[in-house]
């Protein structure tokens, strides 16, 4: 099996995987990817439709475990420990590492018991100490100023662009370290995805971002560093610059020109 | 290849429409008989006395419902107090917990063919094991534990319907940010399913107001000049009630039979508006 390019050493990685295989029944969606993912950096994952990125920035919180055909193999080391190994609970590694959504879902509820559901599954929260969580939440998402009158009004009410934002406010309201992003911006217009990306480039300050996107110039734009992945496996991986500049995979350089993909 | 003629393609929609509109035509003129002979019938004894008076079988013009009416009270609330919530913990066990294996699928067909159970032969169990062996003898409590048996199958079905139609997306949503399945399910799957839980209590008490067979085999009264105490009183049911009158002779006592119906049917028409009313409410103010 070809092994992959990696042009950068990273030292105390977050999130580290080795041979990490994911079976979705007979189909294998990874196969035995490699990847060491820095601290509080913002590491983009691209590639062509069926690359398995998602099923990748899945295994990660192990979300893959709601889909019942789903097998993973190998370790993946969030911070050390392996997710996949014995002892380990997904719910406490779930508020740890987030997952924004590639279409948003808020809850059919109010924006404010959006964002205090989550903090509300982990903790017993006064009603003073919950708003002091949802505004602080709101203003990290850059979206409190355009509810802080409508937090009663339904969640389902907001555009497309604020709803995203909510649910990042609402991953942000349980103080992840990792925040895990699934095309968060495919479903949103230019000005609405510009809103998200400054925000990317803000919290990378506090947590280590990784954003699957099928959108080169948006991994260009917010990320330091970019994996390419290409029919489940880690192809090539570098700083961002470099991948896109002087690619080493042929491979990599023919999905960047636009050969394929 | 040859062009289909227009004028065909909207004269074939033309009759289909006109044979959708006879078929809904045809059901409502039933319906409209079916109320309008029974008002009709009922018109000369829709007094208060048939709501106020016990029943007798001597003088038509003082026959009552008055215990009957209370009766199907205790009844259909007990009923209904034991199969929803068995009814919906089963319902959601089955669609949320249940591994994808042959035994959740016997208990699925289990379910699935209690609901075709001829409702007496649920009669002939009740009577056997509440009546006789528990020794519970023919009260209220009896024939609700009977009709729970037979709405529990009902309730589990429509729950797992409503439980089905929440979208992934908001499962997903929640069990990203680190939510147990039981948190998941009781503060986003249940809530955003409640319309279509109500729509089961809805057909669970219609379906106990209506049963006539399996009270009568319990041991329901035909003729109670008292009203109902509590679970373990004697008891008759409006439907056992209009089935005691009509087997008085039509001519005198008819009416009164009939005055039973339109009591019946103003309860259910009455339970409904109200469910529906909760179920919209519910569906407007979800958040």
């Amino acid at each position: 099996m070809p092994q992959p390019t990696i042009s950068v050493d990273i030292g105390n990685p977050t999130i580290e995987s080795r041979d990490l295989s994911v079976w979705y029944a007979r189909n294998q969606a990874i196969r035995r990817v490699g990847l060491k993912v820095p601290r509080h950096q913002v590491t983009a994952i691209i590639g062509p439709s069926g690359c398995g990125k998602s099923t990748y920035l899945r295994a990660i919180n192990r979300m893959n475990d709601t889909i019942l055909s789903c097998r993973t193999e190998g370790q993946l080391f969030v911070d050390g420990e392996d997710v996949y190994g014995p002892n380990v609970d997904p719910v406490i590694l779930r508020r740890k590492a987030g997952l924004i959504f590639q279409k948003p879902n808020p809850f059919p509820k109010s924006v404010y018991k959006n964002i205090a559901f989550g903090v509300q599954l982990h903790y017993r929260a006064s009603e003073k100490e919950l708003d002091e969580v949802v505004e602080s939440a709101l203003r990290q998402a850059n979206l409190w100023d355009e509810v802080k009158d409508r937090l009663d009004d339904n969640a389902l009410g907001l555009s497309g662009g604020q709803q995203q934002r909510l649910c990042i406010a609402r991953a942000l309201a349980i103080e992840p370290e990792i925040m895990l992003m699934d095309e968060p911006c495919s479903a949103l217009d230019p000005v609405a995805t510009a809103k998200i990306e400054d925000l990317i480039f803000e919290l990378k300050k506090d947590m280590t971002i990784v954003i699957v996107t099928h959108n080169m110039q948006q991994a260009a734009r917010v990320a330091e560093y970019t994996a390419f992945m290409y029919l489940g496996r880690l192809v090539e991986f570098s700083r961002t610059r470099d991948l896109f500049e002087r690619p080493h995979e042929e491979l990599t350089e023919n999905y960047i020109t636009g050969r394929f993909g | 290849m040859k062009a289909k003629s227009l004028a065909v393609r909207r004269l074939k929609e033309r009759l289909y429409v006109t044979g959708f509109l006879a078929g809904i035509g045809l059901a409502l003129a039933v319906l409209a008989i079916l109320l309008g002979s029974i008002l009709q019938s009922a018109w000369p004894r829709l007094t208060p006395a048939l709501v106020l008076n016990y029943a007798n079988s001597t003088n038509p013009e003082t026959a009552g419902y008055a215990a009957a009416i209370v009766g199907t009270l205790w009844v259909v609330g007990l009923t209904l107090l034991f199969s929803l919530p068995l009814g919906i913990a089963a319902g959601v066990y089955l669609e949320e917990y249940a591994p994808k294996g042959p035994i959740t699928r016997i208990l699925q067909a289990g379910v699935t063919n209690l609901a075709g159970v001829p409702s007496v032969v649920f009669g002939l169990l009740g009577l056997a094991l509440f009546v006789r062996v528990l020794g519970l003898g023919p009260v209220v409590l009896a024939g609700s534990l009977t009709l729970t048996m037979l709405v529990f199958p009902y309730v589990v079905i429509t729950t797992q319907e409503a439980v089905r139609a929440v979208p992934a997306s908001i499962r997903d949503a929640s069990l990203a940010l680190g939510s147990t399945k039981w948190q998941s399910i009781r503060r986003q799957v249940l809530p955003a399913s409640a319309p279509g839980l109500l729509t089961a209590a809805i057909l669970a008490a219609a379906r106990a107001m209506g049963e006539t067979a399996p009270l009568l085999v319990i041991g329901a009264l035909f003729i109670q000049t008292f009203l109902p105490y509590g679970p373990d009183s004697p008891f008759v049911a409006l439907p056992v009630q209009i089935y005691a009158y009509t087997s008085l002779p039509v001519g005198t006592w008819g009416g009164v039979a009939a005055g039973g119906m339109v009591i019946l049917l103003a309860m259910l028409f009455s339970f409904n508006v109200v469910a529906i009313i909760a179920r919209n409410r519910l569906q407007r103010q979800r958040w």
